[in-house]
């Protein structure tokens, strides 16, 4: 439907894929921009160019990984199934934090659409705080923070940590969902009787909801990647694993080219499922 | 039933932080139990504003709107109460995509009116034959045609037993083969002895239904009377000159 599809174009350009620099040219010259926008490449069916790129990079990676390991067994034998051990870590970090994140996001956004003007102040107070601070910077004080005055462990830590992190960024993402359902909505559910806030449980979020999926989805790739920053904190992911090894082997670029290797195939594969369940979304209109 | 009263109204808007649009000019109109009334004028005159003052979803800048001697537009009214009161009926249907066309019906009986599943969806359901769809109430409203989806939505207003009913260009969205199932829906809703409130560009329905036709024009009203009075003998000449456009 051409109204989905305007929405999800609003949520994306409104959020965050930062990677992505392209130059409005259908502006008038002044006022021509450059929007840097985050986050993976989605490869999907209709965009040619973006999954033969996806397909070449994806096997490549695969084909040097698997040639690595099965033709030069030594060391990278070694180091695949060492480094592969901290993807348990690395996939629990990630999905709990993703799980945090969002329902950060979801009080966030809230807040920062609120008529409410202190609730409105503390959302977008958080959301710049968050943004202007580098994410290791912020994932190291917030680690240290919890340890000193609560006491929390390493790893609960370190997903607390993500999830702040991440949940201002998630807000954003949406306040956007929010602001992209059609007015009509709000104003159907309060003209029956409901209030704002049944009007925001029963209506708008759900709908909000299957507009964002995507997006959250660029989010858990990102903070695939991102969560390599655990590894400062004491926590055995793949990174963590790797350095581990080299510290034990002094193999450092062959570790790191596993390691790379191996974080590259997850993004793929997981942007390329992304992918999919956008081209699934658009289906069922 | 009830009795809308509108007093004094206006209501500004400001666009680009500088210019002042006057979208209502001071507009009185009474709906007296029972009666059905239209609002016609030319576009932006301002008709839409004064219809969704109605249930304050337009906050007007001045005057006073009652329903039933309730002041709608005091501050310290509980507007919620009020809209469970008042039906309202878009011109973009606005139903929810994500239910189907029962939930869609059921939600605020369900969640305002405290009404438990079975008797919501019983309620539903005879809505729906009312307005001629109880086949579709297990489709989501995309599967629906506009005019389809216009008297579900009019089923969904039904459902709250409102007191009066709004309608906002019911049939501007809707291809013409399908303006005249919501009219018939419209019609006997009238006929019933409803409560309505019409902005509309349909002079038919206008003719056949309406107790007081009401003609604005750049925010204010510029007369009233009755159907008979207002398309045969229209005092002013801006309605004459309207109506010759339109009839």
């Amino acid at each position: 439907m051409d109204n989905n599809k305007s929405i999800e174009t609003l949520v994306k350009t409104e959020t965050i894929r930062k990677r992505v620099v392209s130059v409005d040219a259908s502006k008038d010259e002044k006022v021509k921009t450059i929007t840097m926008t985050d986050g993976p490449l989605i490869p999907k069916k209709g965009e040619k160019h973006l999954m033969t790129s996806w397909r070449i990079t994806f096997f490549i990676a695969l084909a040097l990984l698997l040639g690595l390991v099965i033709f030069k067994p030594d060391p990278y034998r070694e180091i695949f199934i060492v480094c592969i051990k901290g993807a348990p870590v690395t996939f629990e970090v990630t999905i709990c934090a993703i799980i945090g994140a969002v329902f950060i996001g979801v009080f966030t956004g809230l807040g920062s659409v609120s008529k409410h003007h202190i609730i409105n102040m503390i959302s977008g107070v958080y959301v710049e705080f968050i943004r202007g601070i580098p994410l290791l910077v912020q994932l190291i004080f917030i680690y240290y923070a919890l340890g000193r005055f609560f006491h929390i462990e390493g790893m609960i830590a370190a997903i607390i940590a993500l999830s702040i992190c991440f949940g201002a960024y998630m807000g954003e993402i949406v306040r956007a969902g929010i602001q992209a359902i059609p007015k009509g909505q709000m104003e159907a559910a309060t003209a029956l009787g409901l209030t704002r806030t049944q009007a925001f449980i029963y209506v708008i979020l759900p709908q909000t909801a299957k507009v964002i999926l995507p997006a959250i989805g660029n989010e858990f790739i990102s903070m695939l990647k991102d969560s390599s920053l655990v590894s400062q904190l004491a926590l055995a992911d793949i990174l963590r694993k790797g350095r581990e090894y080299i510290s034990r082997t002094f193999l450092s670029l062959e570790t790191m080219l596993v390691v790379a290797l191996i974080y590259l195939i997850l993004t793929l594969v997981l942007s390329r499922l992304v992918g999919l369940l956008e081209e699934r979304l658009h289906k069922n209109g | 039933m009830a009795k809308i009263e509108i007093k004094n109204l206006s209501k500004d808007f400001v666009a680009n932080g500088i210019k002042t649009v006057h979208a209502v000019k001071n507009a009185s109109l009474t709906v007296n139990d029972g009666e059905v009334v239209v609002i016609i004028g030319p576009s932006g005159s301002g008709k839409s504003t004064l219809l969704r003052s109605v249930n304050m979803l337009e906050t007007p800048t001045s005057g006073q709107i009652f329903i039933d001697d309730i002041e709608v537009t005091d501050p310290k009214t509980d507007l919620r109460k009020v809209r469970e009161e008042v039906g309202m009926v878009f011109q973009s249907f606005n139903l929810f995509p994500h239910l189907t066309v029962l939930d869609n019906i059921t939600l605020a009986p369900r969640k305002v009116l405290k009404m438990d599943k079975a008797s919501a969806e019983k309620l539903a359901l005879e809505l729906l034959e009312k307005v001629g769809l109880k086949d579709k109430a297990k489709s989501h409203p995309n599967q629906l045609s506009g005019g389809q989806q216009q008297r579900v939505a009019i089923a969904r207003s039904l459902a709250m037993n409102p007191k009066a009913m709004l309608f906002d260009e019911p049939t501007s969205a809707l291809d013409p083969e399908m303006i005249k199932e919501v009219l018939d829906v419209m019609l006997a809703l009238a006929k019933d002895g409803t409560t309505m409130l019409l902005v509309t560009h349909e002079m038919g329905f206008a003719r056949a239904a309406a107790d007081k036709v009401v003609f604005m024009d750049s925010g204010e009203i510029i007369e009233e009377g009755s159907p008979e009075e207002m398309f045969t003998h229209p005092k002013s000449e801006r309605t004459k000159s309207f109506l010759d456009h339109i009839l």
